[in-house]
């Protein structure tokens, strides 16, 4: 059962095979048996879970399901929720409880899908291993001596796992995408604007998007249908006509151009993934797609654009926590500067605190221009080359990541070589196209490899059904991690 | 450009991060190589090149004046760290 598709599982609930609580213990149960291994989960609650679940069990035996109605989602641990403990992976927010529920967490309830818990992350989403994570690192379900990526490297663990059927996840630099691509799952990064961030613990506030991740790109098309839509409380959210994402999942790939990226078969791509990504460009167009060659010149100096822009905005994102209204405060100090100055020493964590630094030197005076104005400008240059990229395909293929996984502690040390695992992540977040990641093999220890997509804006339906047909012509997506039963 | 400790202490104290000697001098090697990764973008010709602050082109909305939230005040302040007779709790600023 912890195998089966959402629609299956939405089947079963409307037949009345399965009650909603039932399902719900089925999930609870790998949770206990396997969480303490992988690490996926900060907080579980089975108790709220099953109260929830009755709630669901209700609004099916009145006939009033929606298709996801008695579905157990996993949240972010970067979601208020209600009640919940909601830590970002900091110490600095280890004991904040919050007090109302994040947009993202409220469409859920809504659909009437129950919450197993708060899933493990990189610290304020700082990472590409999750191990920044105050709680400590996640382990990757196809190997526990790997990473499963990060930052929302609970939530694809989790999936994997077949500890929840589905995730939330959030995407500022690759986020659901690298995760995704390392635990063989399929996860998807909205347009900018199309998911509300209110409740969502801002990181990097003109990139950050919250995402759905599950078993396949049908799973995400139903979650994403639940996610979206326009939300007055997130002023940069997008007011548009709702749509569905599973409209266009059975058409057929006859005559679909495909980009693919120079720069993204360059130096620095693993022979494995490259081959893999090579053999779903095949697929694809045994399917009747025809691949188009195209260059996205200046995504060679997205990560050094990244790493000006996202800092900048994390150093004043996180300059709010300061022990005086939610979240840790130092137990002594001197006076009020010294009361900021060591709950900020103490509650953040290496790598958060790097990122601030940065930020506060790009913004600083005297180096702005040289710096956050250059990469602003940069920016917009990595945005016109997909402009000009979408004259010619309609959908851009490559790989997720350069490489699969990577061991527990092998790249913690070096911030810059964690940096580069999210090359080809990057470029999308900074023009706010939607990607996503799904599997396309296994490298020779066993780990998958992801495919990525990335779209024109607003074009998730076109992605999920270039994904989908790719999904039903292979079974890479419905392979699970041996001993996990 | 290389970052001296110096620097890492001024901006440490600028973001309000008590950073001790040792700390500086781990952080800097490291921000200096972040920064090493940070120039390539420098020799970059953008003459001309409107500057991109966000993902798309829209403007703020306005919304009407009229009071959209209840009171929360007693929940929100439950999860602070010290709160008395309504107000938030600090060291003494003014003598």
């Amino acid at each position: 059962m912890s195998d089966a598709s959402l629609s299956t599982l939405a089947a079963q609930l409307a037949a009345k095979q399965v009650s909603s609580r039932e399902l719900a213990q089925v999930y609870l149960d790998r949770i206990a048996a396997l969480n303490p291994a992988i690490n996926a989960f900060i907080t579980v609650d089975p108790d709220k879970t099953l109260l929830e679940a009755a709630g669901a069990d209700v609004r099916i035996a009145a006939g009033n399901a929606g298709p996801l109605t008695g579905i157990p989602v996993a949240h972010k641990d970067i979601f208020c929720t209600d009640g919940w403990l909601t830590t970002c992976g900091s110490k600095m927010l280890s004991n904040f409880v919050a007090p109302y529920d994040a947009t993202v967490i409220e469409r859920f309830k809504a659909a009437g899908m129950p919450s197993l818990g708060k899933t493990n992350m990189d610290e304020f989403a700082m990472g590409s291993s999750n191990e920044t994570s105050y709680f400590g690192a996640v382990k990757n379900p196809w190997n526990l001596a790997y990473v499963p990526g990060g930052s929302s490297g609970g939530a694809a663990a989790c999936v994997a796992a077949r500890m929840a059927p589905a995730a939330t996840g959030t995407d500022t630099g690759g986020s659901i995408r690298q995760p995704a691509a390392l635990t063989g799952i399929t996860g998807l990064k909205p347009t900018y604007g199309l998911v509300s961030r209110y409740g969502m613990i801002a990181f990097a506030s003109s990139l950050d998007q919250a995402g759905p991740m599950a078993l396949s790109a049908e799973d995400c098309a139903l979650l994403l249908n639940a996610m979206t839509g326009f939300d007055p409380r997130d002023s940069t959210s997008l007011e548009r006509e709702k749509e569905d994402y599973t409209r266009d999942l059975e058409k057929p790939l006859a005559g679909l151009r495909v980009g693919l990226p120079r720069e993204f078969f360059a130096e620095g791509l693993n022979n494995e993934v490259a081959a893999a990504v090579d053999a779903a460009v095949a697929e694809l167009k045994k399917l009747g797609a025809t691949p188009v060659e195209i260059s996205l010149a200046n995504s060679k100096l997205a990560i050094p654009v990244y790493y000006v822009l996202a800092p900048a905005e994390a150093s004043s994102n996180l300059s709010r926590f300061d022990g005086v209204r939610y979240g840790y405060r130092a137990p002594d100090y001197a006076n009020l500067d010294d009361m900021y100055c060591k709950t900020r020493a103490q509650g953040f964590g290496a790598e958060v605190k790097r990122r601030i630094l940065i930020g506060a030197y790009v913004l600083s005076h005297g180096y702005y221009d040289a710096y956050y104005l250059q990469a602003q400008k940069i920016r917009r240059l990595i945005a016109d080359d997909f402009s000009e990229a979408f004259k010619t395909c309609d959908v851009i293929l490559g790989p997720t990541a350069p490489g699969t996984a990577f061991k527990l502690g092998e790249k913690s040390d070096d911030p810059v070589e964690m940096y580069l695992n999210d090359l080809y992540t990057i470029p999308a977040n900074l023009a706010g196209l939607p990607g996503m990641s799904l599997p396309c093999g296994f490298d020779t220890k066993g780990l998958p490899i992801g495919l990525q997509l990335v779209g024109n804006y607003f074009s998730e339906a076109k992605m999920l059904n270039v994904a989908h047909q790719y999904q039903r012509a292979t079974d890479w997506h419905a392979h699970a991690p041996e001993g996990l039963k | 450009m290389s970052l001296s400790t110096d620097d890492i202490k001024r901006i440490a104290r600028l973001a309000r991060i008590e950073t001790s000697d040792a700390e500086a001098a781990a952080t800097q090697a490291q921000l200096n190589n972040i920064f090493g990764l940070i120039a390539t973008m420098q020799a970059v010709d953008t003459a001309g090149i409107a500057p991109m602050a966000h993902a798309q082109e829209v403007y703020q909305r306005l919304r009407d004046d009229a009071v959209t939230e209840s009171d929360r005040h007693t929940t929100f302040q439950a999860v602070a760290p010290a709160v008395e007779n309504g107000l938030y709790l600090v060291p003494k600023v003014i003598e």
